[in-house]
């Protein structure tokens, strides 16, 4: 499964699209790292723990459009997007979706 | 007997004063200058290893164009990149901005703090298309949210954090 944000995959030709598809997740932000969070943002400085949360849910919504994909038959992803939304304070949503396609 | 007990009195008022003078006036001032001591030094380090670390991979050609030239008849795979970083603002900030907010005008502070994040995590974005051993990004997006924050309205006081995701398409670039 080839995934890319561009419209087009150099050396590959798109034969057939398959639909968008779409994979997000809600992620909490757990206590341990609250607290950390806390002493941080009164420093300031990279919140790691948060860094880590969001690379664990873009992965998790990435696997979930994969998912998707590869039920609908498709061997390729093209342009992938990503959309944030803040659900409630503490918590966030994170959507990726793209159009499934068969290349060759 | 009156005038040492009204003396006590006022030696009792003035350690009040000096309490509340303690609680109210030097704790905040502790906290604001704690802020302001590690945040600044921790920006300075952020920044110098961002210069640093954007020399190493100054390599790696970014843009965002959906198929830069060359890109069609690119060889080897090509690859979906992010990078993403979470950055907080230190109290002597969100106190600055507090200031700020009264007078209107650009919040440099602020200003700086989202530069910071996003030059961060276009910087993990590049590490990542490194590996891949592509040396081209294309078709760049930026992206920002808020995980900790006032989302939803219910909590008074912002945190304030910097929260990026870009993502890009990494490939190899053939040299000219």
């Amino acid at each position: 499964m080839q995934i890319v944000n561009t419209e087009t995959i150099p050396g590959a030709t798109v034969v057939e699209v398959k639909g968008l598809v779409q994979g997000n997740t809600v992620r909490a932000k757990n206590i341990g790292r609250d607290i950390a969070a806390g002493f941080k943002n009164m420093v300031g400085g990279e919140l790691k723990g948060y860094t880590e949360l969001l690379t664990e849910s873009r992965r998790e919504a990435l696997s979930r459009m994969m998912a998707q994909a590869e039920a609908l038959g498709a061997n390729a992803v093209v342009n992938v997007r990503f959309s944030t939304s803040a659900i409630t304070s503490g918590a966030s949503e994170m959507m990726a979706y793209g159009t499934a396609v068969v290349v060759q | 007997m009156f005038a040492a007990s009204s003396e006590a009195m006022s030696t009792a008022d003035n350690v009040g004063l000096i309490i509340n003078l303690v609680v109210y006036v030097g704790l905040p001032l502790l906290v604001l200058s704690i802020g302001w001591l590690i945040g600044r030094v921790q920006e300075q380090r952020h920044l110098s290893s961002l210069a640093r670390r954007e020399a190493e991979l100054s390599g790696i050609e970014v843009c965002d164009l959906r198929s830069p030239p060359g890109f069609a008849g690119a060889q080897g795979r090509c690859e979906l990149v992010c990078g993403e970083v979470v950055i907080a603002s230190d109290v002597f900030k969100r106190w600055l901005f507090a200031l700020k907010n009264i007078v209107g005008g650009e919040s440099r502070t602020f200003k700086v703090l989202f530069d910071r994040a996003r030059r961060e995590a276009l910087l993990k974005m590049k590490e990542r298309a490194l590996e891949l051993g592509c040396n081209a990004v294309c078709n760049v997006r930026y992206d920002s949210s808020d995980i900790g924050g006032n989302a939803g309205g219910t909590q008074k006081k912002s945190s304030a954090m910097a929260v990026v995701l870009v993502s890009g398409t990494a490939w190899r670039r053939e040299e000219a």
